[in-house]
């Protein structure tokens, strides 16, 4: 056993008496665990609980209850965050219930979903809170039974002390182990005896999701409940002038229409509060199809913004961000990035002389390659329900990023942190959106003018026309290869609107010893905002692809030619930023060499592409295999193999990297958002494509690589070498390379072009 | 605003409502039936899916006053505990991430188990097309409703 020294502080450890009887806890037991029972009988609830630490609860009869500190947005953490929690507690999933943790980061520390980096960060302390709500309770029973505490052992949620044969439920201790001190170290498990971390167990929320029951914000109700919309500009560029609400208040149901202001004037923002459209028209009324009706009547005049500047404070300090005016579109974005691709970059990286190495090449491949903005398109458009009074404000609402929000609406609202209750509501859907929590503020604005609960809903065309969109990128590779097809030098210019996509530390750099990484932005008054791998959502995948075609320039297999690139960064890896290591990154292309039968069992008539990536502290690898038929790919089968460390939960760590396969399969051939005038020219799914299920593949197989390391992350890694997976593929398909994305309309084009 | 008698899960009910009112919102706000999900409004996503006499459409761009004496389905009604052989196969496939599309998803599967009990994958695929899934379940959807057709 590892000991460990608790770090969580003394107010983790609230010991607090018996809770109000056991008809506060509403839960069910709807964790069905590996039973293939979907039905298993609900738990007996205690007649009280006793809180042991602010993550476990343990009631009279044994039934525990672990709080999930992180909001869930389908990556399933309220699942795996409790199983981590009760492998360290040692009690039997069966009878345990899930809670969602309030919102309070001095008790709960990193509160936030984003970054791949929930389990990687929670590890350690969800273990040492089920650790010393375990060692709590052997203490109870030690001092119960006047023996050595070191005898006392536990089993699934019973105590036990061999020699004297005495045995006891956590439930019949936990009342004295809540009135014990709180160690100052733990003993965590070894891995090797983990009996739940590395076992299946099903969502915890599946039950109610399947049948129906109110888990999102959007389906939450308050008694004298108004509903509220905002109006934004239609197009960028633009801003509020005037509104005419006279139609629109005669409409039934009209309550009130005003405009509202998102931050103060002379506010300092943080990262998280984009600067999305902050001054808005609000439309309040008593039924959501009333308020979607009436605001249809609003008159509202725009006019032009002005170049302007923002303050932003970053996690890098305070920066200065500047707005241009203008109303931009996206044929004259891909003029100004063509143009500015052209001109030199900031140098973030240089090895070697790639200047000389490139004059020497016995062969150069340059290749430029670009993607479009793209809307995330959660299911549950943007919603947040708010209730502010003079002294207090409650929301609830899906947010990823909450002790963000929540500073700024102290300073918006005036009233101090400890008087803002943040719930976290189950999302449907984040991808990063939802770390921008603007609707929060919004919400909340309402709800004070009008004096009332309110429920802030934003239509689909509201959510997919407000911004925040993962920004256009541009990218332009030279590879230099010598006479023997060796690949000496790599220089990768990439830059977007209005960020760059570059992580100049990652593969291949430090396994080439000419080496040139440059980067550029420009300004846009379009918002950006993570999307599900922010950056690497492109770099990867065309890095990925250029990869592909330099393997095939100089004569070698695509995983084999990766290989020697990623031992020659083992054996003598050039410069020492490299942010990757290259034997668990080689581990993932190894493994899904092999699990795909890559070479040696190739399925005939099937075309193959494969690539790997590293980002957010894991490894991904693919293999996708496809056929055209009619003009469209059908992908037949995806093999990935992954590197995330130890797999906490292995089937619902599979649904997710199914889900990245589809998600990347999707947006590269079909994702998009583009620009006229400022206006998006997609509002709704009827023109934004998304992947459906025919466009899915017909199999995807997950192969985790074993590994007794701590955990990282998986949301974000198996995503972006998705999309040079499937371009590799189809080159092999159609004998072009795509150099543009999104790939389905330049595939029409190939079906016209050979059937034409 | 006028009355409408409705036959929503086997229960009669009256609601006062603007004759264009979408069923969706007179389940959500009117019902507090909130199974049934708000997704886009112009039924391209199925978030919404309902059974009307058991056949599935999407509630966000039907009228209440098209309704008539026609039964309302909601995922809510589709079994009295959540035992419907497609919300069984969906918990032993553990086919929800964020969930959001789920009842839609299963609404539109049990309508097309009800009318065609085995269903090839390109069947599946064609009933199942209008139901987006963002965080991109298809497969497992796929494999829950073979489950749940193979079972009968």
């Amino acid at each position: 056993m590892a000991t460990v020294k608790t770090t969580l502080n003394r107010r983790s450890f609230l010991k607090a008496s018996a809770l109000a009887g056991g008809g506060l806890m509403l839960g069910f037991n709807w964790l069905a665990g590996c039973q293939t029972d979907p039905t298993p009988a609900p738990l007996t609830l205690p007649e009280d609980w006793f809180e042991i630490n602010a993550f476990v609860k343990i009631g009279d009869n044994g039934v525990v209850t672990i709080m999930s500190p992180n909001p869930e947005f389908g990556q399933n953490v309220k699942t795996s965050m409790p199983m981590i929690v009760a492998e360290e507690l040692d009690v039997d999933w069966q009878r345990v219930i899930v809670e969602q943790a309030p919102f309070n980061p001095a008790i709960y520390t990193r509160q936030f979903t984003g970054g791949s980096q929930g389990i990687r960060q929670g590890w350690t302390g969800l273990r040492m809170a089920g650790a010393a709500a375990r060692h709590m309770l052997r203490q109870a029973a030690a001092r119960a039974w006047q023996v050595p505490l070191e005898e006392v052992t536990t089993h699934a949620g019973v105590l036990h002390h061999a020699a004297s044969g005495r045995s006891a439920g956590y439930g019949e201790m936990a009342s004295a182990a809540a009135t014990m001190p709180v160690p100052e170290e733990v003993e965590l498990k070894d891995v090797a005896d983990f009996t739940i971390i590395g076992t299946s167990r099903k969502n915890v929320e599946a039950r109610k999701i399947v049948t129906g029951q109110p888990l999102y914000a959007m389906d939450q109700y308050r008694e004298g409940m108004l509903v509220a919309m905002v109006v934004h500009p239609g197009r960028f560029g633009m801003r509020l002038k005037s509104v005419d609400d006279t139609a629109a208040r005669a409409m039934p149901g009209i309550r009130d229409v005003f405009p509202i202001q998102t931050f103060a004037d002379g506010y300092e923002r943080n990262y998280f509060d984009t600067n999305t459209f902050p001054e808005l028209v609000a439309i309040v009324g008593d039924t959501t199809w009333q308020v979607m009706n009436a605001r249809k009547a609003l008159r509202i005049e725009w006019e032009p913004i002005e170049d302007t500047e923002i303050r932003v404070a970053g996690f890098g300090g305070t920066q200065t961000v500047r707005i241009p005016a203008g109303l931009e579109s996206t044929p004259d974005h891909a003029a100004r990035m063509a143009e500015q691709a052209a001109r030199p970059g900031r140098v973030v990286r240089r090895d070697g002389n790639p200047e000389a190495a490139f004059r020497r090449a016995a062969r150069v491949i340059e290749r430029t390659y670009t993607a479009p903005f793209l809307a995330h398109n959660c299911m549950e458009p943007i919603n947040c329900i708010a209730h502010v009074t003079a002294d207090r404000a409650e929301l609830a609402g899906p947010i990823q990023a909450p002790e963000f929000i929540e500073r700024t609406l102290a300073a918006r609202l005036g009233l101090p942190p400890e008087r803002i209750d943040i719930q976290m509501t189950r999302m449907g859907g984040g991808f990063g959106r939802r770390a921008y929590g603007h609707y929060l503020v919004e919400a909340a604005l309402i709800s004070q003018r009008m004096n009332a609960p309110v429920k802030l809903i934003y239509t689909r065309e509201d959510d997919m026309t407000f911004g925040v969109y993962r920004p256009a990128y541009h990218a332009t590779y030279r590879a230099a290869l010598d006479e023997a097809g060796r690949l000496i030098a790599f220089h990768v210019k990439a830059g977007g609107i209005p960020e760059s996509p570059l992580h100049a530390n990652r593969f291949p750099a430090g396994a080439v010893d000419h080496y040139l990484a440059e980067e550029w932005a420009l300004d846009s008054n379009i918002t950006i905002g993570a999307f599900r791998a922010p950056r690497s959502n492109f770099i990867g995948g065309v890095e990925q692809a250029f990869l592909d075609e330099v393997a095939e320039a100089a004569g070698k297999d695509p995983i084999a030619f990766r290989l020697e690139l990623l031992e020659r960064a083992r054996t003598r890896p050039v410069g020492e930023r490299n942010d990757y290591d290259p034997v668990r990154f080689a581990g993932v292309l190894e493994r899904v060499r092999d699990a795909s039968g890559w070479g040696t069992d190739d399925p005939p008539g099937v075309h193959r592409g494969v690539a790997a990536y590293f980002c957010h502290n894991s490894y991904a690898a693919h293999v996708l295999d496809l056929v055209i038929e009619d003009g469209t790919p059908v992908i037949t089968r995806v093999c990935s193999a992954i590197d995330c460390g130890i797999v906490v939960n292995p089937d619902a760590a599979t649904n997710m990297v199914e889900g990245a396969v589809v998600d990347g399969i999707g947006n590269a051939l079909y994702g998009a958002m583009t620009f006229t005038d400022g206006l998006p020219d997609h509002r709704n799914f009827d023109t934004y494509r998304m992947i459906r299920h025919a466009e899915a593949p017909k199999a995807i197989d997950v192969h985790f690589v074993e590994s007794d390391v701590a955990p990282t992350g998986l949301g974000e890694p198996p995503f972006p070498p998705v999309f040079a997976a499937l371009a590799n593929a189809l080159y092999r398909a159609t004998g072009t390379r795509l150099y543009e994305q999104p790939f389905a309309p330049h595939l029409e084009a190939f079906v016209q072009q050979t059937t034409g | 605003m006028a009355r409408f008698q409705l036959t929503v899960n086997g229960r009669d009910v009256e609601v006062d409502v603007d004759p264009g009112t979408p069923v969706l919102w007179v389940l959500r706000d009117h019902l507090q039936l909130v199974g049934t999900k708000y997704g886009c409004g112009i039924a391209r996503c199925g978030a919404c899916t309902i059974h009307l006499n058991g056949v599935a459409v999407r509630s966000c761009v039907l009228p209440v006053s098209s309704v008539g004496e026609q039964a309302i389905t909601t995922i809510e009604g589709l079994s009295a505990d959540g035992t419907h052989p497609l919300q069984q196969a969906w918990l032993e496939h553990d086919v929800p991430q964020c969930g959001y599309c789920q009842a839609g998803q299963i609404m539109s599967a049990a309508a097309l188990l009800a009318r065609n009990p085995s269903p090839s994958d390109e069947e599946i695929d064609a009933a199942m097309n209008g139901n987006l899934c963002r965080c991109g379940t298809y497969l497992r959807i796929r494999a829950a409703i073979r489950t749940a057709a193979a079972r009968g």
